[in-house]
């Protein structure tokens, strides 16, 4: 088991000292997080992750998920497609469903001090507040920052009523009455995804796929959908190519809501059938270690996207102290300075330019790549994403802009 | 004299849902948004890049010169000397007066591409004492050296600008102790142009050389 003692090394201990105080002004509090799955998915993954380290810091974390069927979660990814902009109808009868679902789970849960509810599914819970009291608050993991403005009109009778909200990137804020707080998500690095490996891991993953590790490295880890622009990649790769030697690695998963997914992989293998130097990886989801090997042995990491939600994969890489060339959208800006931390960048021909430099100036690119992993220490390990967590809660006992506790 | 009790703070991120596409739009909402708003976009890169040096730049002046491509006026927005402040309110002023000043100057208004906004939003500070507690200056020197950055954060920075304290608690507290050429160093410190750490360290070796005197 991971304990709360094991990120000393890593965020420091005066770090670790601050999240035992403020923990401390939670005694006597329970949480309760309300989510609708306990696996899958990076909600029930974060949970997992962070109420056993609550515990250890003397918070009691308790985690319900609610019940639901088929019918009701067929109407709920109905709103997480409509809240990503994807054109969608939902009728009165599935709304009334959705309604009732939550009312029954809103019957049979016990609610605890601070009610703590994970995205649209159990938002409707809150129509139990004026029965039961406490305090409560909506946390959205998803992009809001085009939302479906029926769905959205649905929702926000619903989110006005809690006493905070929470979302993961400036551009998901609503013109709302309720406090709106900014928590960016954050990644773990004791997980196998970002622990630090042994050379000769990284080596033997290099090896297997075929990789030269002693020449230049490129690489995107994501899923191959249109969104991560895979194939924009390739074109950046082409151009750049034609003036540094270089490898190509494109990996990530198949599981992909994007009805292009199929035709977009499809392109990425030809691709990658024509030229020996593109590697386009289709990896299965236990595939944690090797994510880690490749990004650790890369020259230079990318994440093209047109869109993203947050993109933790770019803090993913620069923990790693990888230089990174990044598209400017979703949370990507926050993890990225340009030019401080990574590169931020808008279009294939920008992409190709980077990397060329990045491949050319390699001292350039080391300094870019270890202070983009102190912001990663700084701003985006799992111990700050507690102590959000725990300000959070101990915020909705406390008015003012400066609170002395 | 008291002891120095070491107090650290932490911040929450509010989102204010205000956003600017341009420098009118920037103008306008620099005026209207809240003290706290105003301190973090001339705090955040600071304090989330602590590390870098030289001093990074406001919030203002990234997103106008990277985002809007506007060198000329990104340089003045960043070139505007926190150190020089009391309170948010001439610094906000500051700000009022650069962009205005730009305005009139020109009939150029770019407005940014989608998706790079600039987002208002502010801090909500939690202030706590830690178990740090200095009754000479041998202890401060060394506590200085365990407390986290956030602590040293708050006593230099929050509690001359946010607090109004006057300057920063480090030297009201020298000043009281009676070693004024002390406090009077740690004052004209410039803590905008060190790395935090370089800062930390800086103050530790001021205090031990007056500590030996």
């Amino acid at each position: 088991m991971i304990r709360i003692e094991d990120y000393v090394p890593i965020a420091g201990q005066a770090v670790v000292e601050e999240l035992f105080l403020l923990a401390e002004r939670l005694s006597g509090r329970v949480i309760q997080n309300i989510n609708s799955t306990a696996v899958g998915g990076g909600v029930a993954e974060i949970l997992s992750r962070m109420i056993p380290l609550l515990g250890q810091l003397g918070v009691k974390a308790k985690w319900d998920v609610i019940k639901g069927d088929e019918k009701f979660f067929a109407v709920t990814k109905k709103f997480h497609n409509g809240l990503h902009g994807v054109p969608i109808k939902i009728n009165n009868e599935e709304y009334e469903y959705f309604l009732e679902v939550n009312r029954q789970n809103a019957a049979d849960i016990v609610f605890d001090d601070i009610v703590f509810v994970h995205d649209p599914q159990p938002i409707a819970l809150i129509e139990k507040r004026g029965e039961v009291g406490k305090r409560w608050v909506w946390r959205c993991h998803i992009d809001f920052s085009r939302p479906d403005p029926k769905i959205w009109k649905f929702l926000s009778q619903f989110v006005t009523r809690y006493d905070a909200t929470v979302f993961s990137a400036p551009a998901f804020a609503q013109k709302i009455p309720v406090p709106q707080l900014l928590i960016a998500p954050s990644i773990d690095p004791l997980s196998d995804k970002n622990k630090e490996l042994p050379e000769q891991t990284i080596d033997s993953v290099f090896e297997r796929f075929g990789i030269d590790r002693s020449r230049p490295v490129v690489t995107q880890i994501s899923r191959f959908d249109y969104l991560k622009d895979p194939l924009g990649v390739i074109q950046a790769y082409k151009r750049a190519r034609a003036h540094v030697d270089m490898q190509l690695v494109l990996a990530g998963g198949g599981a992909t809501d994007d009805p292009e997914g199929p035709m977009i992989m499809e392109r990425v293998k030809e691709e990658a059938e024509k030229d020996r130097d593109i590697f386009a990886l289709f990896l299965p989801p236990s595939s944690d270690i090797e994510i880690n090997a490749l990004q650790r042995g890369s020259t230079v990491i990318l994440q093209k996207s047109l869109r993203e939600g947050f993109g933790l994969t770019v803090a993913e890489a620069l923990w790693k102290a990888k230089p990174t060339i990044a598209g400017a959208v979703g949370g990507i800006p926050l993890q990225i300075t340009h030019k401080h931390s990574g590169i931020l960048t808008h279009s294939i021909e920008g992409t190709a330019h980077w990397i060329r430099q990045l491949i050319s100036a390699p001292e350039y690119a080391a300094k870019l790549g270890a202070n983009g992993r102190e912001h990663i220490r700084n701003n985006f390990l799992i111990t700050r994403h507690i102590k959000d967590y725990l300000l959070l809660f101990v915020s909705l006992f406390h008015d003012g802009d400066i609170v002395y506790l | 004299m008291d002891n120095f009790h070491f107090y650290t703070k932490l911040d929450q991120t509010i989102l204010l849902g205000v956003q600017a596409t341009n420098v009118r739009g920037l103008l306008r909402a620099i005026k209207k948004v809240p003290d706290s708003s105003i301190y973090y976009h001339t705090h955040r890169f600071l304090h989330q890049h602590h590390y870098l040096s030289p001093e990074p730049p406001n919030d203002f002046a990234y997103w106008v010169s990277q985002v809007l491509g506007d060198d000329a006026l990104g340089e003045q927005l960043w070139s505007v000397d926190i150190v020089e402040f009391q309170s948010i309110a001439g610094l906000r002023e500051k700000f009022v007066a650069i962009l205005k000043r730009h305005l009139a100057s020109t009939k150029r208004h770019i407005d940014c591409p989608d998706g790079e906004e600039f987002y208002f939003m502010a801090s909500r500070t939690f202030v706590f004492p830690t178990t740090y507690v200095a009754q000479n200056l041998a202890e401060f020197a060394e506590m200085l050296g365990k407390v986290s950055i956030n602590s040293l954060y708050y006593h230099m920075f929050d509690a001359k600008l946010r607090l109004e304290h006057g300057g920063n608690d480090f030297s009201r507290w020298f000043h009281g102790l009676g070693k004024t050429q002390l406090a009077n160093e740690t004052r004209s410190l410039d803590p905008y142009s060190h790395t935090l750490e370089g800062l930390r360290q800086r103050i530790v070796t001021l205090v031990k050389k007056y500590d030996s005197h």
